[in-house]
């Protein structure tokens, strides 16, 4: 895949199961090696080095069940050496939740996980969020909530890729819908209607 | 330093605050050691002098086989949801991760063995007749030399399918100098026929490679696919 992304931007991805959009994000977060070639993100080829200016949100909520949604990410924190709760709970209640909500994040429904999950990735403030499947199991007055977020912290300056089956949720406000099949991007279009699918 | 002091000092914290809640390595662990002090304590007269012959071993394999469902825990937390990936992402250390899990699985252990260690000296009328004290460096360094490796392992095993009998098939045979050093040593205290110091010596410079090496190649098994 040879693809250039440029900043400030909001991209969703698009495609069928198993079209590698979820592989896509891996590698861009560092957590899948390319077999081949070579990625360049924020001028840098070491991904290591920009990994504190990317935030990664995955399927799997990638919080701890038994622990209250301050406490991960209290602890989040301390890997991005934010020493300061007020950071924790200033994304919390972004995300429309409730900090002192002490109740271990395993008795969450499913969208405040989701919603959690989104706000452990905008702890540590990246420039470039990579998101998967933010808006499942999510209801769609908070999934259009989400979407006004992501709006406007692409008109802050960060660059987002959004994965999603949803796509209809970000007509309007993604800058830029890329399509993809069997690990290829097949088109990039700047709106979905027409639906221009391959 | 400071950064890798900072990380591994909040993730042990998270550890232990994880194992205060659901308990679970804990309460396996008292379980297996539990179960094997009373089966051995029918299997042979605990009041005969052979038992302070045969006690290291039993210790110590009794305690070498409950780390293991100890060590199987830690790690099945981070791949829960995949938690791991989260600080994979992060630009905190993979050593710090390392020493906080291989810390947080000391404590558990050696709370393991302060609390089984009564029992034994009940079940099997020990009684040291060599110096006593030594046996707490004993009991440090073979806990390190035990948790340093199977953390390793257990991470390494991580992946795989059959993890949980993966990580004993790797763990035990690479355990064995140390395991031969810590029941040597603790016979050789309990019987007060010989010295323990060899065996202690033993025991430091095994701490000492296999967490110099743990600590070189862990990063590339955090970071394997």
């Amino acid at each position: 895949m040879t693809a250039e992304f440029v900043g400030r931007r909001l991209y969703s991805i698009l495609g069928d199961n198993g079209a590698g959009k979820t592989t896509l994000l891996r590698t861009l977060a560092g957590l899948s090696q390319a077999t081949r070639g070579k990625i360049l993100i924020l001028g840098s080829t070491n991904l290591r080095a920009v990994c504190s200016q990317v935030g990664y949100m995955a399927h799997p909520s990638l919080l701890y069940d038994e622990m209250s949604g301050m406490e991960n990410l209290q602890y989040f924190s301390r890997l991005y050496q934010i020493r300061d709760d007020a950071r924790s709970k200033e994304v919390i209640t972004l995300v429309g939740l409730d900090p002192g909500l002490e109740r271990p994040v395993g008795q969450y429904s499913q969208g405040m996980r989701q919603r959690m999950s989104l706000a452990r990735a905008l702890l540590h403030d990246p420039k470039i969020l990579l998101l998967d499947e933010p808006f499942s199991n999510v209801d769609l007055h908070s999934a259009r909530e989400m979407v006004k977020l992501l709006g406007k912290m692409r008109d802050t300056g960060k660059t987002i890729f959004v994965v999603t089956h949803q796509a209809q949720l970000l007509d309007g406000t993604a800058d830029e819908f890329v399509w993809m099949q069997a690990g290829k991007i097949v088109n990039r279009t700047a709106s979905l209607e027409p639906l221009n699918t391959p | 330093m400071s950064l890798l002091s900072n990380i591994t000092a909040a993730t042990l914290a998270k550890d232990i605050r994880l194992e205060w809640r659901s308990k679970d390595a804990i309460n396996s662990m008292l379980f297996f050691a539990l179960l094997v002090v009373v089966v051995f304590s029918f299997s042979f007269d605990p009041l005969a002098e052979e038992s302070r012959q045969i006690a290291g071993g039993l210790v110590w394999v009794s305690f070498l086989f409950a780390a293991v469902v100890a060590l199987n825990q830690t790690w099945a937390r981070e791949i829960r949801n995949q938690v791991l990936d989260a600080y994979r992402v992060s630009p905190a250390p993979a050593n710090s991760l390392f020493l906080a899990k291989a810390l947080g699985n000391f404590i558990f252990v050696i709370v393991l063995e302060a609390l089984m260690t009564p029992l034994f000296i009940m079940f099997y009328k020990l009684r040291a007749l060599g110096p006593a004290w030594q046996l707490i460096p004993i009991a440090a360094l073979g806990t390190w030399a035990l948790v340093v490796n199977g953390t390793f392992f257990a991470a390494m095993s991580l992946r795989t399918r059959a993890r949980e009998i993966m990580l004993p098939l790797l763990l035990f045979p690479i355990s064995i100098p140390a395991l031969l050093a810590m029941v040597r040593a603790t016979t050789a205290i309990l019987t007060g026929e010989e010295s323990a110091k060899f065996w202690i010596v033993l025991l430091v410079a095994y701490d000492v490679v296999f967490t110099t090496g743990c600590l070189l190649l862990f990063e590339t098994v955090l970071e394997a696919e």
